[in-house]
């Protein structure tokens, strides 16, 4: 006697389970499937494609009806099932009732509709179902605007899928990153730029207020105030599981209907699988897991042992040209260490979460080949301390040999594309290699290899290392440090080229290998971007070394050193008086420098607002003894006393310090004038140095007395104070420009050479638009960081954030 | 256990310090850019230089002086250098800081 076995919902578990009952025990029951859709079994996980017209549906039909015939199941598609009866042990539809001695509830979920006004209006639709497709596809065809309100999986891949058929797409996401519960911030940012390249727009952090709109969707309005036309508004906010009927025949239902590793509900003669059900808290939406209990509900029905235990998951994403992959756990935590890889070029981002010697969850972005060996590292717990080294390369580079990235460029295939913007492969290179191009130049200039973007430079270098053996030297280019493979050329060339203009988006597009550098490229990339974007990016003074966030210079013993400037190195009695009253008052130590000002050593970091303020009201300024940026302007008295001097030295020297003062340079910059060839004001040591001679101004630049002691070398003679001026101003920019943090002027000239800077500054035009962005630079930089520190509330951050010795001296 | 409130968290700038002091020396309290905070001794053990004046980086600190790098977790020194920092209890609740005293108020103590 054959039992009686009803279905409620034809979808892809309870699917799943009809093929391994009719395998395994095709006589034991007389099947009934109901289902509310009116067709039978889909991939439903493939309606994206259908949407966007990659595929039909014909072509995601898995059960069709010849395969329910040949399986004599009985099928009551398009009826809605109307109650259980748990007593009785009848189902009913709308067309009548039919008993059971087994039933297995497989009613998936339904979308999740935000409870907002107009959400019932025509043209909201969710993305569930063939239907919802259908309309999506058939409002798609008017074009229009469309807003997807929810940037997780299925409102993205609705979202490219309108896309592709010739909507106008926004998708509202309500987090800071796309998929965040997929995703860490970095793949989110990528995933936003691919969508946005498709002219999709995307807006996080957007609340949906209402829907507006007369007799159908006209408009999305947002929490703040913003309004989007809208033809189409799609809603995949988020799923719930199917419980209605559940609910209604007393079973016990918590999110989901509550099942045991069985499947079994609280009736042992209903299961239920899919979507709808929680087991120990957990729901289920991806198919994994729903084959899983697919498997157990057979054997269940069946009269076998089973059980179904939950496994790591792992998400991919459905839109074509997007490869992206999420598995784990990758949230941020003691004892987790990142392994990060970033090839900006071709939009690549892989990032693995370590904990101790194990792989405990994993991003991919771009290139997911590997995904599938990566998760099952995760799911088996494997020990992967041995390929640690490698890991983030994949399988291809483990087993044997040394960790070394040699080895790993080594075992390349020829057809390895090595540089993504010009689509080079190994193979190529190897070749232009082997055919005499045995340097980086030679292989740039053979091949474009490396010639655009520069990201894989490291790469060409390791394959001439490779293939010439002993016979290759490498260059000598170093990388910025430790975060990065590139150079601070490299780092400057690209802020520039890629417009970057954050923080951010250096570490992101550039490839940076930790989080938010270290304290050697954080400086570096600070000065970088604001020398090249004063108005887009803000100075950070947490990405400057002490002295530069403090304003003062810091001494050995942690007490900190205050030098006002003196223009020029002229001064007078009332400010003489203020700082010698400041130093008796703040303890300071009194020292006349070389740059001809005055030192305040020994100040305490707790009394420098106090000190400056006082010295602002004297009307002095910070002499910026402390900073990469413009020092001091040393003079000799020249034409106004002296009996040998050519030209008003001094008024001169002010008039650069004026105009200099405030600047950030790559290193510190210090200039002298002096009034004739005796050169009293020893300019010809300095970064910039001019020497006035009767017939006008000898301008010499690259001069040191330091660590080097140098010369400096003639830039230009010019016969005006006005052109001298000009030359010096275009001077400091265009090292501004092109210098790198930390090298002096004449180690930079060493480098770009002196001839190409004088052919820069020859054209009139060059030097103007130098001008100009300086000045542009110093109507934001310009400013006395003394006085705004000196502001109580400024001044408060100076202060302990807490002090427990007076507590308890009470 | 006695957790003390030292300020609120946006009192530390982000990827940035200030200073506790204690009768058992000055404590760096230190806020990552993830809106982490971790409390260490203030100074390095080269040459005492002020750590809550270094650059913040992930969860590591760089010593003002010379360039000693410091992991915030355990206070060890990174790299070829060896030393370690005194490293002390600190959680955020409610958008306060919570230093945990009584290690130093034991040491004043004794």
């Amino acid at each position: 006697m054959k039992q009686k076995l009803v279905v409620i919902g034809a979808g892809m578990a309870s699917g799943r389970v009809l093929e391994h009952l009719r395998e395994q025990a095709p006589d034991q029951y007389d099947i009934t499937l109901f289902n509310a859709e009116p067709r039978g079994n889909y991939n439903r996980i493939m309606l994206s494609p259908v949407l966007s017209g990659e595929k039909t549906y014909e072509e995601i039909v898995t059960h069709d009806d010849d395969w329910y015939a040949q399986n004599e199941i009985t099928c009551r598609f398009g009826e809605h099932v109307v109650g259980i009866d748990r007593d009785s042990r009848t189902v009913t539809g709308q067309n009548g009732a039919v008993s059971y001695d087994k039933l297995l509830i497989a009613t998936g979920s339904a979308p999740f509709i935000i409870p907002v006004p107009g959400k019932d209006l025509p043209g909201v639709i969710a993305y569930r179902d063939l239907d919802d497709t259908n309309a999506m596809v058939e409002a798609s065809a008017k074009g229009g605007k469309a807003v997807v309100i929810g940037g997780g999986l299925l409102g993205l891949e609705a979202a490219a899928g309108l896309a592709l058929r010739g909507m106008q797409v926004t998708v509202l996401h309500l987090m800071g990153h796309l998929m965040e519960r997929q995703l860490d911030e970095a793949a989110g940012y990528l995933l936003k730029k691919d969508l946005e390249d498709r002219g999709i727009t995307v807006m996080t952090k957007a609340a949906t207020k209402a829907i507006l709109g007369e007799d159908r969707v006209e408009a999305v309005l947002l929490e703040d105030g913003t309004v989007l036309d809208a033809d189409l508004v799609v809603m995949a906010v988020g799923i719930r599981p199917e419980t209605r009927l559940a609910t209604d025949a007393h079973l016990e239902v918590a999110r989901g209907i509550e099942v045991n590793a069985q499947m079994m509900t609280s009736d042992p003669d209903v299961l239920a699988v899919g979507e709808c059900v929680e087991l120990d808290g957990q729901l289920f939406g991806l198919v994994a897991p729903l084959y899983d209990q697919a498997k157990v509900v057979a054997a269940t029905l069946i009269g076998e042992e089973a059980a179904f235990v939950p496994k790591e998951l792992s998400t991919k994403l459905k839109v074509t040209g997007c490869d992206l992959f999420s598995a784990g756990d990758f949230a941020e935590g003691e004892g987790r260490e990142d392994v990060i890889f970033r090839d900006p070029s071709r939009g690549v981002y892989k990032r693995l979460v370590i904990e101790g010697d194990r792989l405990v969850g994993a991003v991919m972005y771009g290139d997911t080949a590997d995904s599938n060996w990566f998760f099952g590292l995760i799911k088996d717990g494997t020990d992967i301390s041995d390929m640690r080294e490698t890991l983030i390369f994949g399988p291809a580079y483990q087993g044997g040999g040394q960790a070394d990235p040699l080895s790993a460029v080594a075992a390349l295939p020829p057809e390895a594309e090595i540089c993504g913007c010009n689509g080079i492969c190994k193979g190529q290179i190897v070749q232009a290699i082997e055919g005499g191009a045995t340097d980086l130049g030679a292989v740039k200039a053979t091949t474009k290899a490396s010639a655009s973007c520069g990201t894989c430079t490291g790469l060409v270098e390791q394959l001439l290392q490779v293939t010439l053996g002993d016979g290759f030297e490498m260059p000598t280019a170093q990388p910025v440090c430790g975060c990065t493979d590139l150079s601070h050329e490299d780092v400057r060339r690209l802020i520039k080229s890629q417009e970057l203009k954050s923080q951010e988006a250096v570490w992101q597009e550039l490839g940076w290998k930790t989080v938010n550098g270290c304290h050697t490229c954080r400086p570096a990339v600070n000065f970088y971007l604001l020398a090249d974007w004063p108005l887009d990016y803000t100075d950070d003074p947490q990405s400057r070394f002490v002295n530069e966030r403090n304003h003062a210079n810091i001494q050995k013993d942690g007490t900190y050193s205050v030098m006002p400037r003196m223009w020029g190195g002229m001064t007078t009695p009332q400010e003489l008086v203020a700082i010698a009253q400041a130093a008796e008052k703040y303890g300071a130590t009194v020292k006349v420098t070389g740059g001809q000002r005055i030192d305040l050593l020994g100040v305490r970091k707790e009394d420098l607002p106090a000190i400056w303020a006082d010295l602002n009201r004297a009307g002095m300024v910070s002499g910026h003894a402390y900073t990469k940026g413009l020092r001091t302007v040393k003079t000799c008295v020249g034409s106004d006393w002296c009996r040998f001097g050519t030209q008003d030295s001094t008024g001169l020297g002010i008039k650069l310090e004026k105009r200099l003062w405030g600047s950030w340079t790559p290193h510190k910059v210090k200039l002298g004038v002096s009034g004739c060839p005796r050169n009293c004001a020893e300019a010809t040591c300095k970064d910039i140095g001019i020497v006035c001679v009767d017939s006008g101004y000898q301008i010499g630049v690259g001069g040191a007395a330091g660590m080097d002691v140098k010369e400096v070398e003639r830039l230009v003679d010019v016969a005006t104070e006005e052109e001298a001026i000009e030359w010096t101003v275009a001077f400091v920019q265009l090292y501004r420009e092109n210098g790198k943090y930390l090298d002096r002027a004449y180690k930079w000239l060493a480098k770009v050479g002196l001839d190409w800077v004088q052919e820069v500054l020859t054209d009139p035009a060059e030097r103007a638009a130098l001008v100009d962005r300086f000045d542009l630079s110093q109507s934001v930089y310009q400013t006395d960081p003394w006085a705004e520190r000196a502001r109580p509330d400024v001044a408060q951050g100076f202060q302990p954030l807490a002090d427990f010795t007076l507590e308890a001296a009470e | 256990m006695n957790w003390t409130d030292i300020g609120a968290v946006t009192d530390v700038p982000l990827r940035g310090a200030r200073l506790v002091k204690t009768q058992a020396g000055c404590i760096a309290v230190f806020r990552t850019a993830e809106d982490e905070v971790f409390a260490a001794s203030n100074a390095c053990p080269h040459k005492q230089g002020p750590l809550s004046e270094g650059i913040v980086h992930g969860q590591k600190v760089t010593c003002p002086l010379h360039n000693w790098v410091f992991d915030l977790n355990t206070g060890e020194a990174q790299g070829a250098d060896e030393g370690r920092i005194a490293v002390y209890p600190v959680r955020i609740e409610a958008g306060r800081i919570l230093l945990e005293i009584s290690a130093l108020q034991n040491r004043s103590a004794a």
